[in-house]
């Protein structure tokens, strides 16, 4: 029986009149990849900010391995064991390669340090006194998501890492979510192309409207692929 | 030839307090994201302390150097706790109203006291004179406001630059939301940032009182050159504050040979320029994102 390593429950967000999440619960056991599927406004990204402790107007519960963290700051979040890895990827224009990468103090053993991340990405190792804003897109995705394996964190927040990028740059990101999964990392996904949802995900949560709407399996999503696409408005 | 050589130097005094008032208001508004209008009056204030510590301790102007900033820059740390920390999150006029308060209130305090004539400080003894810089001789002083300045500058960026308290200070400058949530204490770093860019005041004023008038209101004209400064250099940028600050000295003074009454304008032409050329300030494209 595996054990949830990231439980959400009852939790509720707006902004200022508007209610952008209503009585949400999911959970991520342990190891487990999930994906959270819906169109653009359906409150994924404000599910995750939620998580991290970013939004301010948010009720409800929020459970990190066992650890009731909903009353805790940003940063504590972070130290308890969340890698969150932004929309608009995070990079510091103003901090080096390196030390983007080396900004976020590690939580936990790594399985990440630096020398096996220039290793896998020896663009960065190259790059690595150069501004972070000077890297291409895809450069830039992977050193956010590097910088948070690096951490140690146990469980990963990402905000479509597939955005913009070139075929093969999505497969490089699958290709390190696979093997940080591997090696035991949860993974929350937020993610709006659902091809590459699937080829990665465990399960995946349906939100619409800041409510989740459905869970599926993966396998039903594969065979759903024609109405759930239709749904996303894609 | 000589009178040019000559306004270059003091181009280069100017520019070294316009440079360290500058830094301070950079640092602070950077991780703040407060504009710290009470700094010309700390400014004045680090002068008063070394000629106080002078007048009823005998303390000279070395010790001074260090005990003052030292001092005033922990009077800074309560001010942040007791009254700064409450503008966070406020309409920007709470920011102007307080710390333009403060500065009224520090500046008559002191005038209340000690009245609005200026008062001697001595250069000190290891300093006086003149020495040949070049073509002309210069009081030697104020070549060690000079040198002295530029050491602290190079210091403090190399702190910025190349430590990981500099380095999380960039951060917080750049992204303060995202910097939380990547596992950093952004608000401990708050009231010793608040603490370090007062010292940095108090250390200029510290190198004001010899060649000054230790007045109450020799930190008010200042101030409006720091801001003009720190606009030109980009908000929040750290070498910005630094390379304008020696700029608007040198360019100002240089513009004061041709015409004194240009000196004065020198500083918010440039400002001018700067802000419809490249608004963001010469070295601010990319920092200071709120």
């Amino acid at each position: 029986m595996r054990r949830p390593a990231l439980e959400i429950e009852g939790l509720s967000a707006r902004y200022g009149d508007a209610q952008a999440l209503r009585e949400v619960s999911l959970h991520v056991d342990e190891g487990e990849l999930v994906t959270l599927v819906g169109r653009n406004g359906a409150g994924k990204t404000t599910l995750l900010r939620c998580v991290m402790g970013l939004h301010w107007q948010s009720t409800g519960f929020i459970r990190l391995n066992g650890r009731e963290i909903s009353g805790l700051p940003p940063y504590e979040r972070a130290r308890a064991g969340l890698g969150y890895v932004p929309d608009d990827r995070g990079i510091y224009a103003t901090l080096a390669v390196e030390e983007n990468l080396t900004l976020p103090p590690i939580v936990a053993t790594t399985r990440w340090p630096l020398a096996r991340i220039y290793e896998t990405f020896p663009v960065l190792r190259e790059r690595r006194a150069h501004a972070g804003t000077k890297l291409s897109g895809g450069e830039q995705q992977m050193l956010s998501i590097a910088r948070a394996l690096r951490t140690g964190a146990s469980v990963l927040l990402l905000d479509e890492p597939t955005e913009g990028l070139a075929p093969v740059l999505v497969q490089r990101v699958a290709a390190m979510l696979q093997e940080a999964k591997r090696e035991g990392t949860t993974v929350l996904l937020v993610e709006q192309n659902l091809r590459f949802a699937t080829t990665v995900a465990d399960r995946h949560y349906l939100l619409a409207q800041g409510q989740i709407v459905e869970a599926l399996a993966n396998q039903e999503v594969i065979a759903r692929e024609s109405e759930l696409l239709r749904h996303l408005g894609v | 030839m000589e009178y040019i050589a000559l306004q270059l130097f003091n181009g280069l005094v100017n520019g070294s307090f316009y440079a360290l008032l500058s830094l301070g208001l950079a640092v602070i508004f950077g991780v703040l994201r407060v504009v710290n209008f009470a700094h010309g009056a700390l400014y004045m204030l680090g002068a008063f302390a070394a000629y106080l510590l002078l007048q009823d301790f005998g303390v000279g102007f070395w010790p001074a150097l260090i005990v003052a900033p030292i001092g005033i820059g922990i009077a800074g740390m309560v001010l942040e706790r007791l009254l700064i920390r409450r503008l966070y999150g406020l309409d920007p006029l709470y920011n102007f109203l307080l710390t333009f308060g403060l500065t009224l209130m520090i500046q008559d305090g002191v005038r209340l006291r000690y009245g609005l004539q200026g008062q001697p400080y001595p250069a000190p003894a290891e300093l006086a004179g003149s020495v040949s810089a070049g073509l002309v001789a210069y009081p030697t002083y104020r070549l060690f406001v000079i040198a002295f300045s530029i050491v602290v500058c190079v210091a403090v960026w190399y702190v910025i630059e190349r430590t990981r308290l500099g380095m999380i200070v960039r951060a917080a400058t750049e992204r303060p939301e995202l910097t939380r949530a990547l596992g950093i204490n952004v608000d401990r770093w708050v009231t010793p940032v608040f603490g370090f860019g007062v010292a940095l005041a108090a250390l200029g004023g510290v190198l004001a009182a010899p060649m000054r008038n230790v007045s109450p209101l020799m930190g008010s004209e200042l101030i409006i050159f720091a801001f003009a400064v720190v606009v030109i250099g980009g908000m929040g940028s750290i070498a910005g504050a630094v390379v304008a600050g020696f700029l608007v000295g040198v360019l100002a003074s240089l513009a004061a040979v041709f015409n004194p009454a240009l000196e004065n304008v020198v500083a918010f032409a440039l400002m001018a320029i700067v802000l419809l050329v490249r608004p963001a300030g010469l070295f601010g494209s990319l920092e200071a994102r709120s």
